[in-house]
Parts: structure tokens; sequence; C-alpha cells
């Protein structure tokens, strides 16, 4: 039976006062445990807590530096700078976004098609962010909107900086263009560097000097809240934050000379072709024209697909970098240099003539060599030989120096190499040899030097191509009679801010060797004599400096041996290509050039006339006299 | 005698004098009165920077403070013996209360807390807050303590019921307040040593057995509580940002309106449960210690008053309500110093929202209406 118990209040009241005190001192446990929780995160790990809390408040705007400018070597703007304008809407701002939408149709600023996708893009937006809704908006448009522009709330029209070629499509094959960032471009440039950065270099100048041109981005700290729209002031906290100023990209100056850049394209307009003009005397290219060409502008401001398109599927190959990545057969612009591995090698003696009856075959071998159009050129001697282009010299005289030695003797010349100008995309021909054959074809039967293959090398037919880079390239060699310089675009970099240029040093790849300077004077005799009596007479009538050259015709169709070669019978895309090299004066050469037009017929009547002009715009002064040498 | 007549003495001392003597006629406590003062200002400082300037929602404060002040005066001219008989009617009817919650409760922010009177918005759950640990209280009032085995069962009974109705709404939170309530006012009863370590061991039971009936979103905070980097944009983003809030706000704090945790909207729930993170980014560890200890001197004015009652009901439910107000305080600061899971507990005074002022203040009404006619009741 369990005890009666009764109340006792005083030893309730005790009971109680024990209690409390517990409580009491549990407390005081607790708010002790709170205090240390405390001082961890205030004190101990105060910094840490400050680091995140400030990458939680700031955000970095990036600045985007200012491209730097490409000038002519006469200080001429080639790619600048322009704003574009783009109208930009803030969701949050927009009454009634479908209905706004609908008016910008109304008002001709929309495509209709286009409202479906632009909504959802807007809506799957943050709610604060301007959303770019039309790119480059001509200064009609944005005429047309600014004086609506009340009826738009939400809606505004921005600023950004593109690429501006002033030029259009002059020299767009050196120069290149900037387009938006690709996958491919992400590769191999540095993310952070480019935050903030819309376009980059594609081609050509703009793409080999990006570094040199992109600058260094600044930044703006920003204040940011918590759904990242950025604030000025909340509560007592400002926007007080640091900046960064943007270091402007530095200008590149070109070694291309746009007066002659302008004379080559109207020249060559209307064809199919290239024209590289240098200065032999340290590698300068003083123009560099492929044609057909495209607007560069294009890209810098977002080029449609249709556009596009247009481009990739034009016949002519607009996008098609012909002087730097075109390889063709030379023709007979190798003869001179065949002439001069004769001469060094002793092969053949230049005063010793040889009778052209308008055909050559082999010892042993009933195949017939033709000359060019069955001319019958008689007795020639060497000077001859290059001057009317004899083939059945040529094919001789390669015959007799053999395959691997005339190899041998033109890679100097930069036959089979690139060139090594600043530029990348540049492409190399093929300087056939024994060797190469080996290496080159899988089948055994096709590895084997065949005698006949000589004997079209020595007209520049058959295995052996080269850019028009490449020739003008060569040319210039013989122009300085020996000396290597790598061809180069961008001469000097120019401070944006102070002007002050900064030269670059031209680069020697040093001497042909072994070539004496009594036969380089007899092959550049034979050149002068080109244009004075020989295939390029009528090209060098009345020039008042004298200069050398060579035609070239390098054969696309193949005429059979019984047919005769009649260019207008055939396709006009099958006709031969036209070369022509040249320099100028012939004594102390300032300019040397390739021309080549596909597709032009021989090297007399099509390439050789351009060459001309470029010749007397770089020469000539107004008065159609000599300029003298600066 | 404590208030002896003065006639004599200085001009202020007259004046306090006579300050001591209005508070005694109207049944006050002056330093908890000013304790809570103090606390509620601080609060309404803090309130305006943490609700981004918002000058409505501190004024909405300010009003409730008003209507909170005005129960603590009239609960203090209660008489206690009438406060005990009404204690069994008023457990009833916030049960039934809780009752018409669960059956037609108005659906608000998930959860069913509200019964809507028209003109305000009721929850019956706040009631239970005072009713639980007042019944609790009434029963042993007559019976001998510490409490028998009989006893402890109808009491588990009588608090478990409305903790259930309140924690399916579900408002852990609140449940596990009412629950401390009652649960305190047992173990102020006497509750013996060995039996309360056998109970903690039944609810880890409990707990286990508990969380196979959590809701998702209830499990989710304990385990995020447990490692809140686990899910750093979901659940564990509350307490990763309070956590950088105060840590940042290091000694002395970035000052006020300046924390920019909380005027940058980092921190969720920054004007309601989290306002002590705002509290140590914009005032420091020195503002936090300055409100723990205006908390503490209340909570220990508050039990020296509950062991100057006289009779069992008075003493019971005074401690109760004194020890409750820390458990306020101290599950609110630690589950946003991270100590404690996430539940929705507000910091009592400071937070703004819900009815839980007016229900403190009258709470503090009734511990002061105990107090002052200890000489009424008793032996």
């Amino acid at each position: 039976m369990p005890a009666v118990r009764i109340k006792d209040h005083w030893r309730e009241q005790r009971l109680f006062d024990q209690r409390a005190i517990v409580c009491a001192a549990l407390m005081a446990l607790a708010t002790l445990g709170l205090i240390v929780r405390l001082y961890v995160l205030q004190v101990a790990r105060h910094d840490y807590y400050s680091d995140l809390s400030q990458g939680n408040r700031v955000r970095n705007e990036p600045i985007p530096a200012a491209r730097g400018l490409i000038l002519d070597r006469h200080g001429e703007v080639i790619a600048g700078n322009q704003p574009a304008y783009q109208l930009e809407l803030v969701p949050e701002e927009v009454p009634d976004l479908s209905d706004t939408l609908a008016r910008l149709v109304a008002l001709g600023l929309l495509r209709d098609d286009d409202v479906d996708e632009l909504e959802r893009t807007i809506e799957s937006s943050r709610r604060f962010d301007s959303v770019p809704i039309r790119l480059r908006m001509s200064d009609e448009d944005v005429a047309r909107f600014a004086v609506r522009r009340f009826e738009f709330p939400g809606l505004d029209i921005k600023t950004r900086q593109t690429r501006f070629y002033p030029n259009g499509a002059l020299a767009v094959h050196a120069l290149g263009y900037v387009g938006a960032i690709s996958e491919q471009d992400l590769k191999h440039i540095d993310r952070a560097s480019y935050a903030g950065t819309a376009l980059i270099g594609k081609l050509g100048v703009e793409s080999a000097y990006e570094h040199e041109l992109h600058g260094v981005n600044g930044f703006r700290e920003v204040l940011v809240n918590a759904q990242g729209r950025s604030v000025e002031r909340q509560g007592a906290l400002l926007a007080e934050l640091h900046t960064k100023a943007p270091t402007a990209g530095g200008d590149l100056v070109l070694s291309i000379d746009l007066k002659i850049q302008r004379v080559a394209e109207a020249a060559l307009a209307g064809h199919r072709g290239a024209v590289v003009a240098l200065d032999p005397n340290n590698g300068d290219v003083l123009a560099l024209v492929s044609l057909p060409g495209f607007d560069p502008t294009l890209f810098g401001r977002g080029i449609t697909a249709g556009e596009y398109n247009q481009l990739q599927s034009d016949i002519d190959r607009p996008l098609f970098n012909r002087a730097l990545r075109g390889t063709y057969p030379p023709g007979s612009t190798v003869k001179p240099v065949i002439a001069l591995a004769g001469l060094t090698y002793h092969v053949v003696d230049p005063e010793a003539h040889r009778y052209c009856a308008g055909s050559f075959h082999l010892p042993g071998s009933s195949f017939i060599y033709r000359e060019y159009h069955n001319e019958h050129h008689g007795a020639v001697n060497l000077d001859d030989a290059i001057a009317r282009s004899c083939d059945v010299y040529f094919y001789g005289l390669a015959n007799e120096i053999g395959v691997d030695r005339i190899s041998a003797f033109m890679a100097p010349f930069g036959f089979g190499a690139l060139t090594g100008i600043d530029v990348s995309g540049e492409k190399a021909g093929i300087l056939p040899s024994r060797d190469w054959k080996q290496k080159t074809f899988a089948r055994p039967a096709d590895r084997i030097w065949f005698p006949g293959e000589t004997v079209s090398f020595g007209i520049g037919q058959g295995y052996l191509t080269v850019t028009p880079l490449e020739l003008a390239h060569y040319a210039s060699v013989l122009a300085t009679r020996g000396h290597i310089w790598q061809p180069r675009l961008v001469r000097a970099h120019r401070d944006p801010r102070s002007g002050a240029l900064q030269p670059l040093a031209p680069v020697s790849q040093g001497e042909v060797p072994g070539v004496s300077a009594e036969d380089w004077q007899r092959i550049v005799h034979g050149m002068i004599g080109v244009t004075q009596r020989g295939t390029a007479a009528a090209v060098g009538l009345h020039a008042p400096y004298v200069f050398a050259g060579k035609t070239g015709t390098a054969q696309v169709y193949t005429v059979s041996r019984t047919e005769k070669y009649n260019a207008s019978k055939i396709n006009e895309r099958l006709r031969d290509h036209s070369w022509f090299i040249a320099f100028a004066p012939a004594d102390a050469p300032r300019i040397a050039v390739a021309v080549l037009q596909e597709n032009g017929g021989a090297g007399a009547s099509a390439a050789a006339p351009i060459a001309r002009k470029v010749l007397d715009a770089y020469l000539l002064d107004g008065d159609g006299k000599v300029k003298p040498s600066s | 005698m404590i208030y002896e007549e003065v006639t004599s003495g200085s001009r202020t001392r007259r004046t306090l004098t006579g300050a001591a003597r209005v508070l005694f006629a109207l049944k006050i406590d002056g330093p908890l009165v000013i304790g809570l003062a103090l606390i509620a200002a601080f609060g309404l400082v803090v309130l305006y920077s943490a609700s981004g300037q918002s000058l409505s929602t501190v004024l909405r404060t300010a009003a409730r403070f008003v209507l909170g002040t005005a129960a603590m005066l009239l609960l203090a001219q209660v008489n206690p013996n009438f406060l005990r008989r009404s204690t069994p009617w008023l457990y009833l009817a916030g049960c039934v209360l809780l009752l018409v919650v669960a059956a037609a409760g108005h659906v608000g922010l998930g959860a069913q807390r509200w019964l809507d009177l028209k003109l305000f918005r009721f929850q019956p759950s706040e009631l239970m807050k005072l009713a639980v640990p007042m019944m609790c209280a009434w029963y042993l009032h007559e019976r001998p303590l510490p409490p028998s085995w009989g006893s402890l069962g109808a009491l588990a009974g009588l608090i478990l019921l409305p903790v259930a109705l309140v924690a399916v709404e579900p408002d852990l939170g609140t449940a596990a307040l009412i629950a401390a309530a009652g649960a305190l006012v047992i173990v102020l009863g006497g509750l013996r040593t060995r039996v309360m370590v056998g109970l903690l061991g039944l609810a880890a039971v409990g707990a286990f057995f508990g969380w196979n009936f959590m809701h998702d979103y209830q499990r989710k905070r304990v385990l995020t509580f447990l490692n809140p980097q686990t899910d750093p944009l979901g659940a564990g983003y509350h307490i990763i940002q309070s956590q950088i809030a105060i840590g940042s706000g290091g000694v002395f704090g970035k000052g006020w309106m300046n924390g920019s945790q909380a005027q940058l909207e980092f921190l969720p729930e920054r004007s309601t449960d989290f306002i002590f993170a705002v509290i140590g980014e914009e005032f420091g560890l020195l503002g936090l210690l300055l409100l723990l200890s205006l908390y503490l001197f209340v909570v220990s004015r508050a039990v020296y008053l509950a062991t100057q009652t006289q009779d069992t009901f008075a003493r019971l439910l005074a401690g109760s309500l004194a020890l409750t107000f820390f458990v306020y305080v101290f599950i609110n600061a630690g589950m946003v110093t991270g100590l404690l899971p996430v539940v929705g507990v507000p910091l009592p005074l400071v937070s703004y929202g819900g009815s839980s002022v007016v229900t403190l203040l009258a709470g503090f009404g009734i511990l002061m209406a105990l107090y002052s006619r200890r000489k009424l009741i008793g032996s």
C-alpha cells in the first residue's frame, strides 16, 4: 500500500528553489556555449566570413578595352572602331510585353517571325537585366525609334563598339576580320581576360596580332543584391567600389600601301586572282590582293546565316585567300631560276644556241613536248630563251641539269616552303624531287621519278606548284640578286596614346648560296628582255623605268597532242591561268610583284598589264616621272 | 518594508519613490518592465534596418507592442486565484480552437495555423503557449510534489494533445515551445532526476520514430543542420548566409544599415526568424552580447520573481514562463548561429510579425500578477 502523501509546502518551496538554481546554471552554460559559438564566427573566423560576404556583394563588371587601330604604311586607317546601335529591353519596366513587341513590329523595327523567339528569350531572362532585342540598327531605325521613345517604357537604344573597316573589302585578305568569339576561339584564349569582349580577330592581321590589338580589359566593381541586380545604394551601403580602367590595344602600322593596294585591286577587278607586291629590300608587303573579296564589316556587326551561306556557296569563293593559300603551277615564271641553276651548275653556256623547231622529245621516247602555241623560235641562246620564253630550250636544259639539282637549287628561293609571312593560314606549294615523290605517293609505281617529269619541271608544269605569295617572294629574291627577306604585313607598333612608332626590324633569311654576280646579271638581263623585246614587250612599252619581268601560263586543262588549244572554245574556267612576275627598277629594285589571273590565258595578255599598273603606281609621281628612291 | 513613505531626501529620490508607488499600485515590476522595454527599443532600431528601412514595418511592430503592453497591464491586475480557477476552461477552449484550425483553418504559408476572425487572424497555438503551462501548474497545484507516476501520465496527456495538434499544422517550432513550457513546469515541480534521464532516453527513441512521420521539409532541415554545405542553394542557404552575416560582422559590426548580407537580401527572413544575424552583422559581437545581457537580465529577474511567489500554481507557472522565455532566445540564437536545426522560432520581442509579442507580454503580465499578490495567496 502506497504511503499517503500530503502536500508539504515548505519542502516544495525548497525543491522549487533547487530546481530554479539548476535551471539557472543550465541557462548560464547554454549562454556560454552561444558566446563561444559567436566568438568562433565573429572573431576566429571573421576574415573567412568577411571574404564570403564581400564575394556576395560585389560583382566585377568588365569594361572592354578599345581595340587597336590598323593603319597602312602612311597612316591611313584600314580598321577602326565605331559605335553600333542596338535596341535593348528591361523586362520589369515593360508593362505589356506582347503589346510592346507587336508595336515594334508595326514600326518595322522587329520582324514578325522573330517575336515568339524573342518573347521566350525575354521571359527566361532576369527581370532587371537589359536584353538586346534588335542588333545593328541603321541610323534611320534609330531615328524612327527615337521619336516614339516615350511610347515604349523599358526600351532604350544602347551603343557598343564594333569594328569598322572604312574601305570595305579593300585588303580584306591581308587584314582578316573580327567576329563573335566561338567555341574554337575559347580554347586558346584566357577567358577571364576576354570577359566583356564581344569580338575576336578571325584571320589575317586581326587574328595574328590579336594579342596586341585586344588590349587589357578593365573592370568596375558593382554592388549587387541577392538576385544579382546591381544597386546604387541599399541601406547605408553605397557602390563605392574599385574601378580599373582598361588599357587600349596597341595600333599596328602595316607595310601595305593603300594606294598600291587600290590600284592593284582596281586592275584585277572583275577577275579571280591575286596580286602580291613586296619591297625586295626588307620584305614589306606593299599590296596583297586576292579577288574576289568580301566586306569584313559583315562579320563584326554579326553576319546573318543568309549572308554567310551566300559567301560560302559563291562559285568564285570570295572567302578563299588565293594570295596565301591558292597553289598553282607557276608555268614559265620559273624559267629564270632554271636558267640560273644551269649557269651555276655550269651545265649551259649562255651564249650557245639551241635550235627550237616547236617541239622536244627525249632520246628513246616517242613522247613529244610541244612549244606553247606551237611557236618556232629557231636558234636561241639563254638570253633569248628567257625573253621569248622558249619551252624547247628549257625542256632540254632541265633534262640536262636533272631534277634533284633543280630542286635543291630552287629551295632557297622559297619554293615548296612557307615564306613565314606574319599572318597564319599560309600554304606552301610543292617543290618536287625524287625524294619528295618517294615520300608522297603510296603505290610503288607512282614513287618512281620519270625523266619526262623533269622535262615538264623545266617550264613550271607538272608537280611544281606555288602560291602567289611564294612567287612574289621568288621575284623579290631575284630582284635583290639573292637576298632573302621574310615577308611581313606589320612594320611597326604604334602607341595609341602618344602615337609613338616602334618599328619592327625586318627579318633576313640569308642569301642564295653559290651564284656569281655575273650569272645574276645574265638572268636579270634576260628578264629585262621580256619587257622590252620578248613576250611582254607590249606591256613594257614606253615605261619610264627599266623593269625585269617574266610571263607564265599555267595549264589547267591538258590539251591532247593532236588537239589545238583554243581559248575561245573551251570553258572559261578551264582556260590557262595567267602569271606575271616583275621587279623594278631593274638595276636597283624597289618593288617586286607577282600577279595571277585565274583562267586569264597567256601571262602576257592578262597578268602583265596589271603588274605594270602596280609598278607605275609605286614608282611614278603624278607627272609620270620616276620618284626618287626614299 | 520595501516601499516606505519618504517625506524627506533629494528630489530624485522622492521622484523614484513616487514612481515605485505607482508601479506597485499597478502591480508592475519596474526592473522587468525596463528590461523588456530596452529589448523592444533595440529590436525596433534593428528592425528598421532589417526590414530594408520600412517605417511601416516598424510602426506595425510598435502597435503590437502597444497591444502586448495593454494585455500585460490588464493581466497583471487579475487575481491569481481567479486565473487558476479559469485555467481548465482556457485550456479546453484552446484545444477546441486547435481542432477548429485543423478542421477549417485558413491555409497560410502552406500550413494551417491561422484562424480568420475577420478582424485579425489569430493563432490558437499562441494561446496554448500560455494555456499548457497554466494547465500543468493547475494540475500539480493540489497534488503532492514530486509528482507521482499517475500525475506524470496525466500531465503527459495534457501536454501532448495540444502539441500534437500544433505539430500536424505543421508548426514544429511552436509545438516544441509548447512542449518545453509544459515540461518545464514538471521539472520545476520536482521531477526526479532518474525519471528525467529515463524520459530523455525515451525522447531519443521517439525522435527515431518521429523521423518517419516528418514532412520532407522538416527532415531536410534536420539533415541540412547536420551539414549545411550539402545543399548550399537549397535548404542550407539560410544557415550559410546567416553564418556569413554574423561572422563578417566581427567584433564591432558593419554599422547600422550597413550590413551587406542583410541590406542586399542575401540573408533570407532577415526581419523575422533571422534578425539575430542582422544584429550580429551590423552591431557585431558587442551588439549580440548587449542583447544577450538584456535577455539574461529579464530571465533572471523573472526567475527571481517566481521564487518569491508563495503557492504551487504561481511558482510553477511563473518559473515556467521565465524559463520558456530563455528557451525562445536560445533556440533562435542557436539555429541562426548553426548550433541547432532551423525551426521557425522567432527571436522574442525583436523578430517581426506573428502574435508572439502579444503572447510574450501577456505571459509577463501573468507573471507580475502572480508576484504582486504573493501576500494574498498561499497557505
